[in-house]
């Protein structure tokens, strides 16, 4: 044994007997937390009663933290990422939107696999990269929840197995079948209906249109025996007369046309001239408010105006004058004498369904030499092609018993055609009627089976909307329900070798249209066409072997134009009449709603009407001066109900006096009174349809005779975004010049007011040269974003209000929220009339009989001296170093401080949840779970009690700005567009960055650059509420009038 | 004590000698409630749960409950704040500035006038904090707090800021005057009563001995408390009107609106003092301390801060035709002859026209009149506010977006709620605090060596 000692530290060594003592415990020491009991000498080492309360305490507190958080939502992420889908990376997908006869070439921006936003696609010469309101909202649709989940039969939920077996046997023994649909762009569509008549010989397809432009085919074939369309182009006409054709807003293809329209509206030094424009309307329609000069007239009287019109041309042609046309109209002549000096520049268009008057407005094109140059109708269009006659005879042959079979094909004839009522009564006596709608709308609720249709985003499809323009639909998304495309649903119930309508298509597409476009390989033809979108085919070669519509042209390719002049005296004249002394109606669509299709869409129902700025209603519009003579007024929306009787129909709608509304007229507004849309639009309004004309086989969507309003006491309230009509002269706010002003100088109408220094009266100053402000512009060293928007050339369509909603999640409220005034539309549209006078504030106040009109978009001008911004208590809201004003949600508790600051009040303030909230069920996009797919991830939504805004689309600008990172350059105007600016389909909103001498807002706004700070030095810029100071980054363009000096 | 000149009118009358002092006010405290205060109190107590029913479903589902628009985003909220915090200007001007003007007659209603500060200010700031969208954060976001958001930080350049520092500031000073001067008379009401009473009013009273020293103290502290209140009686409503006279809408943006809006503040203050000292003082059968004398003192000043209210009045006007600003000169015209001309010229009567009857000695001296007028002054200085807030945010620069502003039951409910709150305060004040300030009247009693120095009144005064 060895002597060695092994120690483990010297307090063994020492062998002290204070380590002895605790040499067996774990511790040695006594840890301090046993300290006091130690001192206090007690054996109980377990913990106190003050142990167990700060446990408790802190175990109390910690969990009542815990239970203050959110709650956890789990995103779980792809187990196999499809390949071209990146989180977080929008897809964008060309496709076309045609609904009945309306179309629009469409780009669908998807994220994470389901479309957010529609926006027009800039390859397509069309539209030019514009939409309008129902394409913007369209997407919105897609998540409907009223939309049918399932083939129905009878009424209940079936399969489809089952409703195929027994709608087949059904065919099988019906005789007389009819496809009842509205305009089909779709040739393959059309090919398919072709084929299923085929199998089923007793078929017979029948076309009509809600709004039916009958009459003007009716015309072009009995002048030209072309029975279509003709192509319009605005854009090579100096002149446009128009009577009562909307073309800027509901008439046939308005997204086109103000595309056309609005490049000869464009002001700059190097393009002075604009077109002059005449509308002889009854109703204020977008397009009489964007007229240079605008004539109300009765509807009654406009086959007497295009007569008058066509005689003072013919009596300078030489051609045969109509004769006995009596009619004062004023303008009428020099309308006339406008359109002969601009001869193969002008263009006259009508409204009317009425073939004699359409034949009266060919003639007049015709002695103009219009046709080549403005109207081309060697090209056929096909937007509308409804046979008036053909549906009248239908509901005839319905109601006779002599149909075995009907198919309505994605139409409702019950909710919108006149005989609609009829229909829904006989409708009993067709053994089998099937309806493919995507929801149960009021056909399909009449109908034995319905076998849903997908949305438009679920589908394959192609469109022409012009002969030789073709364009592609592809699907955004795989059907959200167990819907099928009513093309399969035709090609199983005729038995077709294939069912699925995307093969169908694709083999329409090789045979067709693939051996002329000169590719040798179908794959990439179709790739670049699916790519693109949109093809133009040349039409010689496709012509032999496209639809039936060109087969028409063909046949009568070389008939000369016919007019009988002394003939059509004699119809004009018992049709329409100078003076009517009674009242009339003039039925009309408004530009959000159109005929009602989309009516269960909230951000439509609450899009402000361009004109009234009303939602969520229709209403009689009256006269000033009918409002007079009857004793009416209207404060801050409230009315009285009246009830409007028509062609013996009674009606019953709020009244609403409307500036420019023609004396003895009406207008009310087609599209509304839906029984069965779905829960956002049932019940909203009256059904006009009811009250259109069609004993003669044509529509007609006016009347003149037995029109009577009985006023009742009931009161209600409009909803109206605006309700102050003028513009109290504030030079400050809308500016504008004539024509021959702005030619002589570029500055005229500018208001630039001047304050006085203490230098004295002499040496005024602008105002933003007396400042405490520091130059904030000297600190965009990056970008500095801006703004330009052309008062010429928006016509105030809205569809940037739209667009906007859909891009930055805006709540829709609904009704009562808005006659509380809480729209929160992040872009609204000011609509000015011209005052009665400008002597006093009680003429200021009043809107003129038959005013000008003024659109001015408005939406947060990113002031660089923001009033906003110095009040916010917790600097919510605060500058960017790129010019914008931002809104951090995170940080507003909800003072409105800065809303109040506003002088442009654009800032929008949450007063309720409008999200997730049972009280705002209306707000489909943020109320249920299959409408909140449509949110743009990007963009927050809102809590309740914070205040929101313009942001200029900021996420859009940090996407472009990273794009152009990651590939190492500078942001280009192609990285980066507002939702606003991009809709626009006049590009009246231009947006850019200011500090990028190479943009398009830099040119435009002809921007200067000195050592330290820019100036702006396109003359007809100029911000709103300049001598503020606030210094926005939005600049208007001056609204140019082309009126002769002696009117204005 | 204190010699007077024996010429001099008493400004407490019936020969009172300091055992009556102590006893008349005491003796409110230490009865039992009676009839008058129980149904004074159930009323208001009634205000209080129906105007709580309106506030709760206000936080509940948001502001929007009120009838505020994307136009007019402050109505009766920042209507109600400035009448109440305008209300609760008295108490501190009569207790500092009166006191460093040595004007004695201040002392019989001052304590009254303080305590309907507090609890002015008390409603006022309800309603900065029940505004906002997001109270449940924002009570505190808008303290310069240290936190862990980075350099997130309150901003400095809004006037809304401001308003929270002096308004905070406000009510702390007043709060804090206000008690100091309650302890020597907690003591009293210690020294009479009995069990429960008098531990509680032990605990109020802070051990208050009535030594020398302490009252050397006492009225040290007095002293440095008025001359910091002084400056904030100025600041407050000079600070509340900086909220609209620092913004650019027209209406807002003057320049005049600080002296304005002190001089309407103590209006209105002096007004809401008089409404309830005539009632408690009728109630009470206060009648020797708070006399006729005192009354009409209150009326001159009521009628000069009227006059002075009424010259910026028309001052506004003048400058809105002499400032050549159309938008200017649209909102004033707008007042006076738009939509709301109504709110104008109930503004215009109540606090221009009606103060101008005090110039007659008979009114002003009227008891009746003093009351109703009281009121109208009120009445005028809330729409005075209205006319401020709404008018020139229902019509400001783009014509677009003028809209009309329509209360709903919640807005009334809420205003509800402060009133009920107001009055249940102030009768709690009432019948457990001394209404009157017992340590400081006994200072004004008349010294007269025939009257009040007899032996009796010496060994009562060394009792108390």
């Amino acid at each position: 044994m060895s002597n060695k000692i092994y120690w483990k530290g010297l307090e063994q060594l020492s062998n002290d007997p204070e380590f002895v003592k605790y040499a067996d415990k774990e511790f040695p020491e006594y840890l301090p937390i046993n300290q006091k009991k130690q001192s206090a000498d007690t054996p109980d080492d377990g913990s106190s009663r003050r142990d167990f309360l700060k446990m408790m305490g802190f175990s109390v507190a910690a969990a009542s933290l815990a239970a203050c958080e959110a709650p956890v939502r789990k995103a779980i992420p792809y187990l196999n990422k499809p390949v071209e889908i990146d989180p977080g990376i929008p897809n964008y997908y060309a496709s076309t939107y045609a609904e009945g006869g309306d179309y629009c070439s469409i780009v669908i921006k998807t994220r994470e696999g389901r479309p957010i936003k529609v926006e027009g696609n800039k390859q397509c010469m069309l539209s030019g990269g514009g939409s309008t309101a129902q394409v913007e909202a369209s997407v919105l649709s897609l998540y409907d929840q009223e939309r049918l989940t399932a083939p129905m039969a009878a009424g209940k939920k079936s399969d489809w197995e089952t409703v195929d077996k027994e709608i087949k046997s059904a065919l099988a023994s019906s005789r007389n079948i009819r496809i009842i649909s509205n305009t089909v762009l779709s040739p393959t569509t059309r090919k398919a209906v072709e084929d299923f008549i085929a199998k089923y010989p007793g078929a017979k397809h029948i076309t009509y249109d809600p709004q039916s432009a009958h009459g003007l085919i009716q015309a072009n074939q009995q002048s030209f025996g072309k029975a279509h369309l003709p192509v319009y182009n605005f854009s090579k006409a100096d002149v446009i007369v128009s009577l009562d054709a909307d073309f800027l807003g509901t008439w046939i293809a308005p997204v086109t046309y103000i595309n056309q329209y609005t490049k000869r509206r464009k002001l700059s030094s190097s393009q002075k001239g604009m077109s002059r424009h005449y509308q002889f309307e009854s109703n204020m329609t977008l397009t009489g408010s964007n007229a240079d000069y605008r004539i109300p007239v009765k509807a009654s009287q406009q086959g007497l105006i295009a007569a008058a019109i066509y005689n003072s041309l013919a009596a300078k042609s030489g051609a045969p004058t109509i004769s006995g046309i009596q009619i004062e109209v004023p303008f009428l002549d020099k309308a006339a004498d406008a359109l002969w000096n601009a001869k193969g520049k002008s263009l006259v268009v009508s409204g009317s369904n009425d073939p004699e008057l359409q034949m009266v407005i060919n003639a007049i094109n015709q002695i103009l030499g219009n046709y080549g140059s403005t109207i081309d109708l060697e090209k056929a269009a096909y937007y509308r092609q409804g046979n008036d006659q053909d549906m009248s005879d239908f509901i005839a042959d319905v109601a006779a018993g002599s149909v075995d079979a009907v198919i309505f094909f994605n139409s409702n004839p019950v909710y919108d055609h006149p005989q609609g009522g009829l229909l829904e009564s006989e409708l009993g006596k067709v053994a089998l009627k099937i309806s493919t709608a995507g929801r149960m709308d009021e056909t399909a609720s009449v109908c034995d089976y319905t076998t849903p249709d997908h949305h438009y985003l679920e589908s394959w499809n192609d469109a022409e909307p012009i002969a030789g323009h073709l364009s592609l639909c592809q699907p955004g998304i795989t059907p959200l329900f167990n819907t099928r495309q009513a093309q399969s649903s035709f090609l199983t119930w005729m038995d077709a070798e294939t069912t699925d309508y995307y093969q169908y298509l694709t083999q329409n597409w090789k045979s067709t249209y693939f051996p002329s476009s000169g590719q040798s390989d179908f794959d990439t033809f179709w790739n670049q066409c699916l790519y693109n979108g949109i093809i133009d085919i040349d039409l010689s070669s496709a012509m032999d072997t496209s639809g039936e519509s060109t087969q028409v042209e063909d046949e009568s390719d070389n008939q000369e134009f016919a007019f009988d002049a002394a003939a059509i005296s004699g119809a004009l004249q018992s049709t329409y009449q100078t003076d009517n002394s009674g009242m009339e109606l003039v039925l009309y669509q408004k530009v959000g709603l159109g005929t009602g299709g989309q009516a269960n869409n909230p951000w439509l129902q609450e899009l402000p009407d361009p004109i009234t700025k009303a939602v969520w209603d229709n209403y009689i519009t009256v006269s000033q001066k009918f409002a007079r003579d009857n004793g009416l007024s209207m404060v801050e929306g409230k009315t009285k109900i009246a009830n409007l009787t028509a062609n013996g129909v009674t009606v019953s709608a709020p009244i609403l006096i409307q500036p420019g509304q023609a004396n003895g007229t009406f207008g009310l507004a087609l599209g509304y009174g839906r029984k069965s849309a779905g829960k956002v639009a049932n019940g909203l309004g009256a059904n006009a349809f009811t009250l259109i004309n069609s004993s003669n086989g044509s529509l007609s969507y006016y009347a003149a005779g037995d029109v009577a309003l009985e006023i009742t006491s009931e009161t209600h309230r409009i909803g109206q975004t605006q309700t102050h009509e003028t513009y109290m002269g504030r030079e400050t706010v809308i500016q504008e010049a004539l024509l021959s002003e702005y030619q002589k100088d570029e500055y005229a109408g500018q208001f630039a007011p001047k304050i006085a220094t203490w230098k004295g009266d002499e040496e005024k100053v602008a105002p933003h040269k007396v400042t405490l402000w520091k130059h904030h512009q000297e600190k965009y060293v990056n970008h500095h974003w801006g703004m330009s928007i052309d008062l010429n050339s928006c016509i105030g369509c809205g569809t940037c209000t739209i667009a906007c909603q859909a891009e930055n999640n805006v709540p829709v409220v609904g009704r009562d929220e808005v006659l509380t005034r809480r729209e929160m539309h992040w872009i609204r549209i000011d609509r000015y009339y011209s005052s009665t006078g400008v002597e006093d504030y009680d003429s200021l106040e009043q809107a003129a009989e038959n005013p000008e009109v003024t659109f001015q978009p408005m939406m947060c001008q990113h002031c660089n001296n923001a009033p906003c911004e110095t009040v916010c208590p917790v600097a919510a809201t605060v500058h960017s170093t790129e010019g914008l004003n931002q809104m951090a949600y995170n940080r507003c508790i909800g003072t409105r401080y800065c809303a109040n600051n506003c002088p442009y009040k654009v800032r929008r303030f949450n007063w309720f949840k409008y999200h997730d909230n049972d009280q705002f069920a209306e707000n489909t996009s943020m109320s249920n779970s299959l409408g909140r797919m449509v949110l743009n991830p990007d963009v927050t939504v809102r809590a309740r009690g914070v205040m929101e805004k313009c942001t200029m689309c900021v996420q859009r600008i940090q996407a472009g700005k990273l794009l152009a990172k990651r590939e190492g350059r500078r942001p280009s105007d192609e990285d980066v567009n507002v939702a606003c600016a991009q809709a626009c389909p006049a590009e009246a909103i231009v947006f850019g960055d200011m500090n990028n001498p190479d943009s398009k807002l830099s040119k435009l706004l002809k921007i200067e650059y000195h050592d330290k700070h820019k100036t702006v030095e396109e003359p007809r810029a100029y911000t709103v509420l300049q001598e503020l100071n606030v210094d926005p980054n939005v600049f208007y363009l001056r609204k140019i009038r082309n009126k002769d000096q002696e009117n204005a | 004590m204190q010699v007077v000149s024996s010429v001099r009118e008493p400004l407490i009358t019936g020969k009172k000698t300091y055992h009556d002092v102590t006893h008349d006010i005491c003796v409110r405290v230490e009865q039992k409630p009676t009839k008058s205060w129980l149904m004074a109190m159930a009323v208001s107590l009634g205000a209080l749960l129906v105007g709580s029913y309106a506030l709760i479903i206000t936080l509940w589902d948001g502001i929007g409950m009120w009838g505020l628009n994307r136009t007019v985003g402050w109505a009766w909220d920042i209507t109600n704040f400035v009448w109440w915090v305008g209300i609760g200007h008295a108490g501190t001007l009569i207790s500092a500035i009166l006191l460093l003007f040595r004007q004695k007659w201040r002392m019989s209603i001052n304590r009254a006038a303080e305590a309907m500060t507090i609890f002015a200010v008390i409603c006022a700031a309800l309603f900065p904090v029940v505004h906002m969208g997001r109270p449940w954060l924002g009570f505190y976001w808008a303290l310069p707090l240290p936190n862990t958001f980075g350099s997130l930080w309150v901003n400095f350049n809004s006037p809304l800021l401001w308003d929270v520092f002096a308004i905070s500031t406000y009510f702390t000073v007043s709060l804090v005057f206000w008690y100091i001067g309650l302890i020597p008379d907690f003591a009293t009401i210690r020294d009479r009563a009995k069990g429960v009473s008098k531990i509680i009013y032990g605990a109020l009273s802070f051990g208050w001995d009535g030594a020398a020293k302490t009252w050397s103290r006492y009225e040290s502290v007095a002293l440095i408390l008025a001359g910091l209140a002084t400056p904030l009686v100025l600041s407050v409503h000079t600070i509340v009107s900086f909220d609209f006279a620092t913004s650019v809408i027209p209406g807002w943006h003057t320049t005049i609106f600080p002296p304005y809006f002190v001089a309407g503040a103590i209006f209105s203050g002096f007004a809401m003092v008089m409404t309830l000292m005539l009632i408690t003082r009728k109630v009470y059968k206060l009648e020797d301390y708070i006399t006729i004398k005192h009354i009409e003192l209150m009326n001159i000043i009521v009628m000069v801060t009227g006059s002075i209210v009424g010259v910026a009045y028309i001052t506004e006007l003048f400058m809105a035709w002499y400032s050549g600003v159309e938008y200017e000169q649209y909102a004033f015209l707008n007042r006076t002859s738009g939509p709301y001309w109504w709110a104008y010229a109930t503004m215009m009567t109540c606090n221009v026209i009606s103060p101008q009857l005090f110039w007659f000695k008979k009114i002003r001296t009227s008891i009746a009149a003093s009351f109703i007028l009281s009121i109208v002054v009120n009445i005028g200085m809330w729409f005075e506010r209205f006319v401020i807030i709404v008018t020139s945010l229902h019509r400001d620069y783009l014509p677009s977006s003028w809209a009309m502003f329509h209360p709903t039951l919640y807005d009334m409910g809420v205003y509800l709620f402060t009133f009920g709150f107001f009055f249940t305060a102030f009768f709690m004040f009432a019948k457990f605090f001394p209404v009157i300030n017992i340590a400081e009247i006994k200072s004004i009693l008349k010294s007269d060596s025939e009257k009040s120095t007899t032996a009796e009144a010496v060994i009562e005064n060394a009792n108390q």
